[in-house]
């Protein structure tokens, strides 16, 4: 079990050893985000903008324009909502290249509660041009990732997660910026996943094998661009999908999922994903079976959408 | 000759244009497009180092256009300079055109920052200031803001941010012509004491009539003079300057443009033959 925030921040820090062009962005919650490791090793390279979300994205987009790439950080709702037109006026439309890293994703978020949930980011930040979603399952994925999103020009939104996470890879893996990563193979059924619904759907998947049932697993950490590749392999491949997101079920991954399977070749999809509500205090874990986004919920989920095959 | 002829004529360039590219276009913004002619004069003309040779410069000063609906006013400055023809003018606000309805970076030739959302050019140019201390540049930020925009919450946080990081480099402008869209200021969101407000907020403030050049220049000076401490010019201003049918009249603010006789006064009054 790995903190994803810590991971976050010493990530950043190692990387701020071996290339300096990039500074770190804060609204007053480096303790949340993991970025107090940064301000204490790399202080020059962290600017404090006080809770100014607003501003702070703004002004990013200044900072980019001088050469130095801004990565901006705070919690995810205030970064797909608070200061949503400026990514979008600011970062997005002129095409800077301003890095937004958003941590507390989802119910995962835990005990805040649902003021601090962002159960609606994706689709958000999906819906805007020029923008690259990407969200890593666990912390060795985010600390792959960071150096080819630091060298890949423009605008881009970083889903981070809060809680810990148990590991999904191992030093060995090998991971393609761009690619949807397969996880399991299986014939029945396709279980794409995102985030920290991703160990959960390697459970399901397992427990599904034992009762006779075969299915693909894949790690959909790239958001936009989506990996429309696999996706149409495996709606053909296996003929059936079920979607697993810490998202609200509208516009997320599976509603990105059913636009290219529907265009290209459709086959029953499933989404697992928070069903239209707002969330409420508990632990992640607890939540997570209250809204029903557990192991189970997933299996369930694959022997609903496997009869309508 | 007075030494402000030369800005007194490029004045008069920019109202002729202003007036040109609104009939053009058959909307925009006349009224608080002419009321900031004069600060945008004397920034181009005589303050910054920007021209079309140096746009990749990372030293060359900026301009940013935080009250983003004067576009008129900047397309007209920036033709001045030569970053792209006045044919440009006729295809204002047009599908085919270059010059959009708010300044637009990706798509116009001289536009640094794709502004109109009211408050992000002012954050922005904030981020420039900063961009520009941090790789020890000594070139400088200007920002024009409009006093409507003042309402916007981004502005004062922006505000708390330039002095805490004591961006001095930085030099914002308000257009203080009283009006915004619907009316006066004072019957939205009244903004006085404005000057006590920048002052709280740690900028030096400098009150300057927005139309006489040597004020204007006495005030960038003294922002160039000062170190520790970013800069607020409030110039006061008159919305729709020059034309005198539209000076202080709200209408004139937005989607508006002199047709007939008006058009004809208006031309006439910025000393200009006509359209062609």
């Amino acid at each position: 079990m790995q903190n994803m925030r810590d991971e976050f921040g010493k990530a950043l820090v190692e990387l701020a050893a071996i290339r300096d062009d990039f500074v770190v962005l804060d609204a007053d919650v480096a303790g949340g985000t993991g970025t107090y490791h940064f301000r204490e090793a790399c202080p020059d390279r962290f600017i404090q903008c006080g809770i100014a979300e607003q501003n702070m994205f703004s002004m990013a987009a200044g900072l980019a324009e001088s050469g130095v790439i801004p990565i901006v950080t705070c919690y995810a709702v205030f970064a797909s909502m608070r200061a949503l037109e400026q990514a979008r006026n600011s970062i997005a439309y002129p095409d800077f290249n301003v890095k937004i890293a958003a941590s507390h994703l989802g119910l995962d978020v835990g005990p805040d509660g649902a003021t601090h949930q962002a159960l609606e980011d994706i689709a958000i930040y999906r819906a805007i041009p020029n923008m690259t979603v990407v969200s890593p399952a666990d912390p060795l994925e985010m600390r792959a990732m960071l150096p080819h999103l630091l060298d890949s020009h423009g605008p881009l939104y970083l889903r981070t997660g809060r809680s810990p996470l148990p590991d999904v890879f191992d030093a060995s893996t090998r991971f393609e910026p761009g690619k949807a990563q397969v996880l399991a193979e299986g014939e029945d059924c396709t279980i794409m996943a995102v985030g920290v619904m991703v160990h959960r759907a390697v459970q399901a998947a397992e427990k599904l094998k034992e009762a006779g049932i075969f299915c693909r697993v894949l790690n959909m950490s790239w958001l936009k661009p989506m990996d429309e590749e696999a996706v149409i392999k495996a709606a053909k491949e296996t003929g059936a999908v079920v979607t697993c997101e810490d998202h609200n079920k509208y516009g997320g991954l599976g509603g990105a999922v059913m636009e290219i399977v529907c265009e290209n070749h459709p086959v029953p999809v499933q989404r697992v994903a928070v069903d239209d509500v707002f969330g409420s205090s508990g632990e992640p874990e607890d939540l997570a079976r209250e809204y029903g986004l557990m192991p189970d919920d997933i299996a369930a989920a694959v022997r609903k959408v496997l009869k309508r095959k | 000759m007075d030494q402000y002829q030369e800005l007194v004529n490029f004045a008069a360039e920019l109202r002729k244009s202003i007036i040109t590219m609104n009939c053009y276009a058959g909307s925009g913004h006349p009224g608080g497009s002419l009321s900031c002619v004069e600060i945008v004069s004397y920034l181009f003309a005589k303050e910054m180092s920007f021209s079309p040779t140096n746009m990749d410069d990372p030293c060359r000063d900026r301009f940013i256009l935080s009250k983003g609906h004067s576009c008129l006013t900047l397309y007209a400055a920036l033709a001045e300079k030569g970053f792209f023809s006045q044919e440009e003018f006729k295809k204002l606000r047009h599908a085919d055109g270059m010059l959009q309805g708010h300044p637009d970076r990706v798509k116009t030739p001289g536009v640094e920052f794709n502004s109109g959302s009211l408050g992000q050019g002012f954050s922005f140019a904030l981020g420039c200031a900063l961009g520009a201390k941090r790789a020890g540049r000594d070139n400088r930020t200007y920002v024009l803001l409009g006093d409507g925009e003042l309402n916007e919450g981004q502005i004062w946080e922006g505000c708390m941010f330039g002095a805490h990081h004591k961006l001095d480099n930085i030099v914002a402008l308000v257009d203080y012509n009283k009006f915004q869209s619907d009316d006066l200021n004072e019957n939205i969101t009244a903004l006085e004491p404005l000057s006590d407000k920048f002052k709280a907020f740690g900028w030096q403030v400098i009150e300057i009539d927005g139309h006489d050049f040597r004020e204007i220049e006495n005030a960038l000076q003294r922002a160039r003079t000062t170190a520790g401490k970013p800069t607020m010019i409030i110039a006061h201003t008159v919305k729709g300057k020059g034309i005198s049918y539209m000076e202080n009249v709200p209408k004139w603010h937005g989607s508006l443009c002199p047709t007939g006789e008006e058009r004809e006064c208006a031309l006439r009054e910025c000393g200009c033959g006509g359209l062609e």
